[in-house]
């Protein structure tokens, strides 16, 4: 059965992209591409990897999909037709094809317990991280501890994106203050999503907390926290207007957030250095080292969801503040 | 499903190319963006492909099951997604900002004002005046 599921999803998701590979309305591309990530998320819902199928729903079905639509109002919806000849493309593309197809004939079949990729380090987290870090579900305890370094680095990234587009798209106070006059949204009409949104709101935001404090007995962790957490605030703006949102996540605190989440992170590693540890060797935070493992793990999770949910708030708020910088500057 | 045991890896191939024929073929920064992610995907898929075990479970250890996928795939492409939307989020801020500098986001249209833009500066340096200056729009038609 699993196999059945895996097989017809790969066949979907060739058929998706060959139809964003031909299209040219990009308003279509962009939503096949939201399919594509729904597809793509069954597909590691189905290959066991629960915490990936999670992030990959969140993220590429969400808010990916509402940046590409953002960025579409901004630079026009369709997409020229080409000059040149594919052949060329097409060529390169069927050469490197075919050797690729070739260097997978010698590869170990789909689903083999032998397969080299499961006889090193994945037998030690299988085996002993329950003793070692004793949280149950082991994506975390890889994540978070065994691998805690590597996912700084990832946390460094997304706020280093943050950054870069913070700089790219700057808001002038005076599109602010010509905002702040419009009094009604633009969806003030749309009443039944409003009041839907309204009775989803708080609850999106607490399932973004258990996800995020529950990451460690079940898929979940700081990642997929902060992308709904975000999502939820987004879904908000959406319908409430960029004034009312500003009001509660002011740009200036949300990049304070940022760089908390990371310096908390960062933090963790070097209390472990002081009390006598490795960096983000957690088992020196408490008496017991499996109590400071867990503490260890919350404490990073936590600076995680911090950075993750703001760098996506403000990554949003800066693309729809260019929409309606866009709007003014032809106005003027 | 011994014939079908590199099914995976295959269309993970064949994914990939799609992905990388829309980056190099296609004009529209946009949609290149769009090509560049079915292109990261598709090496997503090759990893959590690899990572499955016939007959294993999700990798959250209980009493009841023996057997567990790997949990290293995951956590690599958990975080490459989260990643992969950061790096896509920039790469359509830089979009938008040569929307608001070329007036288009198509290849050739960008390189054609590149090449105008040098051959007026290299004119005016020859003593012509910019109103004179050739235009490559108008060489075109």
């Amino acid at each position: 059965m699993e196999t059945l599921i895996d097989i017809v999803l790969l066949g979907f998701l060739v058929l998706t992209a060959l139809a964003v590979a031909k299209m040219h309305d990009l308003f279509a591309v962009v939503m096949l591409s939201g399919i594509y990530s729904l597809l793509s998320a069954s597909l590691f819902l189905d290959l066991d990897a629960v915490d990936v199928a999670f992030t990959e729903a969140s993220v590429g079905a969400g808010i990916s999909t509402l940046l590409m639509l953002a960025s579409l109002k901004l630079v026009g919806r369709f997409e020229k037709r080409t000059r040149y000849r594919p052949m060329l493309a097409l060529g390169v593309v069927l050469a490197t094809g075919t050797l690729l197809i070739y260097g997978t004939l010698d590869m170990p079949h789909f689903g083999s317990a032998e397969a080299p990729v499961h006889q090193h380090v994945a037998p030690r987290y299988l085996n002993d991280s329950m003793e070692e870090v004793g949280v149950p579900n082991v994506v975390t305890s890889v994540l978070a501890s065994y691998r805690g370094y590597d996912t700084l680095g990832e946390t460094l990234v997304v706020f280093t994106a943050a950054i870069g587009v913070i700089s790219l798209l700057r808001v002038s106070r005076r599109t602010k203050e010509e905002e702040k006059q419009k009094t009604p949204a633009d969806m003030q009409q749309q009443i039944i999503l409003r009041v839907v949104v309204k009775w989803l709101l708080p609850l999106i935001l607490i399932f973004a907390l258990y996800v995020q404090f529950h990451g460690d007995y079940g898929p979940g962790g700081g990642f997929q926290a902060g992308v709904i957490f975000a999502a939820g605030i987004i879904l908000y703006t959406m319908l409430f207007g960029l004034n009312n949102a500003s009001r509660v996540f002011q740009p200036e605190h949300l990049e304070r957030i940022a760089a908390l989440g990371v310096l908390l992170y960062a933090g963790v590693g070097i209390g472990c250095m002081v009390l006598g540890g490795n960096f983000l060797d957690y088992n020196g935070l408490s008496h017991d080292p499996v109590h400071g493992q867990h503490l260890g793990i919350l404490l990073v999770e936590l600076g995680v969801g911090l950075t993750v949910a703001s760098v996506m708030i403000t990554i949003f708020f800066k693309f729809t503040w260019r929409t309606v910088k866009h709007k003014y500057v032809k106005k003027r | 499903m011994n014939i079908l045991g590199l099914y995976n890896y295959w269309i993970v191939v064949v994914l990939m190319m799609i992905g990388f024929y829309v980056v190099i073929a296609h004009e529209n920064l946009i949609k290149k963006l769009v090509g560049l992610s079915i292109f990261q995907t598709s090496v997503f898929f090759f990893y959590i492909s690899m990572g499955k075990i016939s007959g294993a479970t999700a990798p959250i250890l209980d009493e009841q099951y023996q057997l567990y996928s790997n949990p290293l795939p995951h956590v690599l492409i958990l975080t490459a997604i989260v990643v992969g939307i950061a790096t896509t989020a920039m790469g359509l801020a830089l979009v938008v900002r040569i929307q608001e500098a070329y007036g288009s986001i198509e290849e050739h249209e960008i390189q054609d004002q590149d090449t105008q833009d040098q051959m007026e500066s290299r004119l005016e340096a020859y003593g012509f005046r910019k109103k004179h200056a050739l235009s490559v729009r108008d060489l075109d038609e």
